[in-house]
């Protein structure tokens, strides 16, 4: 028997309802004014050909070619643009077969920001930006890491927050919440093999489970019972177990305990 | 050095040695005590001294970014707590400050108020938490109790004032969810009169200390290219003698009506980060007693009114359908934001904390980033270590004031 196919294109949650006639408004987009971000963005036009540029949300934003973004943040870089606060890609695999890659830019000379986005397909890879920018480094092998998107040139591209051996990329839209096969069984296929798969048996990911009858893990607060007796109904008694009553604990009598009324 | 594990043999990573270059590579964490969480540090020695270094990071990687895009806005603000969590406040609000500028409100003059206070005091508290710890790693164990007893203070103000000690999420999209009472005012006051004596004497403690200053002095010393080059922000930055603070320079909430100076280190050491943090907390103290100035002449709203995307007051939701109505779409199915990008930066305890948020239009975000200041400085350490003798590593770390939940989210 086949399991029925479910597309995997984008199994996000999705908002179970959406108004028939909901007019989704963006956030405008405006001409760059700004005296020195305008002649950026004409020295980049000049130079290297830009796609559009735009005022969003106060922030001037580029979108460049994604084979010139090496060539574009290094003449960025060279007019004041020193540091790189962030780089990262979006998953528009869905949509239109396409990563979005974004770099926020900032001057701390101009105090001035700026964004560079660029778009690749699903199976092109982009030119490392790490011998500008040391930061560039780590950001690119966790864009690799979330994303599988490769760096060309890179001089330590592996990942950086899953293990090395992970399978797929837990920021791509097909990737699930709740994680793959792989990722369910990930510790359990490692230290003991598949065929203790069905021994173990799943993870318990629900946080708020509570086993009423479990005699093994003391679950059940104020009637805990030794380790594998049978549980009981009257309530265990809060109290040192210890008959050879320690030393330090000697004193202390929690009815006795003084709690003061206002901070020294 | 090579090693092929199999389950007979497995791989043993504690010690490795090469006998021909006496070359050593120790492992540094996840388990060390001053690794300051789960840091798992490769170094490779060449005698005492540090010749490759290779922070290996990810142990408490949760997906914040993924959980984000299954959540909707209201739903992931609790989250943001879990990432840096000695100051959980400025986690909360520099998300809330991203959405805001999304949708386009601007929380109202009391929130503004309250959210300075909130803000200055993590601050303060992960300042202190710093200082403890710093000061635990590099072998001043008495040093530690003191500022952790004035951290307690904090969190108590915490606890009084949103009941959380740790996550607090006390802070709401478009506001805050509380207003201060007077008695807590006058507990906040207490402590800012209480704390100035309490700084003195960490600097009686510390300032002059001959074996502090001997293990910080001339240690993990980073230069303005460097620090420029690893993007480092907040206390890392301004340690490397540049003069760059986000609350100055692209002042928020009400930051650019208060008056308070940035420290700057110019010696670029460990000793210049410890000073910054100290005198940050000087500033921290003014500007709280300026925003509480603020406060009391203010309007009481606390919530901004954007029926689309905010709920209304409780006294109007319990009194109209229609606002109790939209309460409840914005309950169920979350607030739908144009659709765009924001990249908003404030400045967190430990630097930039950024949000980049895309929206389609949906109740959900499409794409959320965390820009995490501990991230990069936990990036530097591999420039930083090299040639540094082993003793000092603690001191760097220590100094770099990175907390785990940030760097792996």
């Amino acid at each position: 028997m086949f399991r029925p196919y479910q597309p995997k294109d984008d199994v996000q949650k999705k908002p179970y309802y959406t108004d028939r006639f909901l007019v989704v408004p963006e956030l405008p987009k405006e001409p760059i004014t700004e005296e020195r971000l305008a002649a950026d963005v004409a020295e980049l036009e000049k130079s290297i050909g830009i796609k559009e540029s735009y005022m969003m949300a106060g922030r001037a934003v580029v979108i460049i070619q994604p084979q010139e973004n090496k060539a574009a943040l290094a003449l960025l870089r060279s007019r004041g643009f020193g540091q790189l606060m962030e780089l990262s890609a979006i998953d528009y695999l869905a949509q239109s077969g396409e990563f979005e890659i974004f770099y926020e830019l900032l001057s701390i000379e101009r105090r001035q920001r700026i964004r560079v986005k660029c778009r690749i397909q699903e199976k092109e890879s982009i030119e490392s930006v790490s011998d500008l920018w040391r930061a560039a480094n780590w950001q690119e092998r966790e864009m690799y890491d979330m994303f599988g998107i490769i760096a060309n040139n890179h001089p330590n591209l592996k990942r950086i927050l899953m293990p090395d051996d992970w399978h797929d990329y837990p920021l791509r839209k097909t990737y699930p919440l709740e994680g793959d096969e792989f990722a369910q069984w990930y510790e359990v296929d490692k230290i003991y093999g598949k065929e203790f798969r069905d021994v173990i048996g799943p993870e318990n990911r629900d946080p708020a489970r509570i086993d009423r009858y479990d005699t093994k893990r003391f679950a059940r607060l104020g009637h805990e019972v030794q380790y594998g007796a049978e549980p009981k109904e009257e309530p265990t008694p809060i109290q040192y177990q210890d008959q050879r009553r320690p030393v330090l604990n000697d004193d202390l009598d929690p009815a006795k305990s003084k709690v003061l009324d206002k901070r020294k | 050095m090579a090693q092929t594990p199999n389950r007979l043999a497995p791989f043993y990573e504690n010690l490795a040695f090469e006998r021909e270059s006496n070359r050593m590579i120790i492992n540094f964490g996840p388990q060390h005590p001053s690794a300051h969480g789960q840091l798992n540090l490769v170094l490779e020695l060449e005698g005492e001294e540090i010749v490759r270094s290779v922070p290996n990071i990810g142990f408490l990687h949760r997906g914040m970014e993924k959980m984000a895009e299954n959540m909707i806005y209201n739903e992931f603000l609790p989250t943001t707590d879990r990432m840096d969590y000695i100051a959980a406040t400025s986690n909360n609000h520099a998300f809330a400050l991203a959405v805001e500028k999304l949708i386009g409100v601007e929380a109202p003059r009391r929130a503004q108020a309250i959210r300075v206070v909130l803000l200055e005091l993590n601050r303060m508290a992960s300042h202190l938490f710093f200082l403890a710890t710093h000061a635990l790693d590099v072998g001043a164990m008495s040093m530690m109790l003191y500022p952790f007893r004035e951290r307690e203070y904090i969190l108590d103000l915490m606890e009084e004032y949103c009941g959380a000690r740790l996550t607090h999420s006390a802070i709401r999209i478009g506001g805050v969810p509380l207003d201060f009472t007077p008695e807590w005012i006058k507990m906040c006051e207490e402590f800012l009169d209480h704390m100035p004596e309490q700084i003195e004497m960490y600097d009686k403690l510390l300032k002059e200390n001959r074996i502090w200053c001997m293990r910080l002095e001339e240690v993990g010393n980073i230069s303005p290219e460097l620090a420029d080059s690893w993007a480092l922000s907040g206390p890392m930055l301004r340690g490397s003698g540049i003069k760059w603070d986000i609350r100055k320079e692209e002042p928020y909430e009400i930051y650019d009506e208060i008056d308070f100076d940035i420290p700057v280190a110019e010696t670029t050491d460990c000793y210049g980060r410890y000073r910054l943090h100290i005198e940050e907390m000087w500033q921290s103290i003014r500007i709280i007693r300026q925003a509480l100035e603020i406060y009391r002449d203010t309007p009481p709203e606390l919530m901004a009114h954007a029926p689309e995307f905010i709920s209304a007051p409780k006294e109007q939701m319990m009194t109209q359908n229609y606002s109790l109505m939209q309460h409840f779409v914005l309950v169920t199915q979350g607030m739908r934001p144009p659709k765009g990008e924001v990249y908003v930066a404030t400045e967190s305890p430990k630097g930039e904390l950024g949000f980049f948020i895309a929206s389609d239009g949906g109740p959900y975000p499409y794409r959320v980033k965390v820009r995490a200041p501990s991230f990069y400085h936990c990036g530097i350490l591999e420039d930083l270590l090299l040639g540094v003798q082993l003793a000092d590593v603690v001191t760097i770390i220590g100094s770099t004031n990175i907390v785990f939940g940030e760097i792996d989210r």
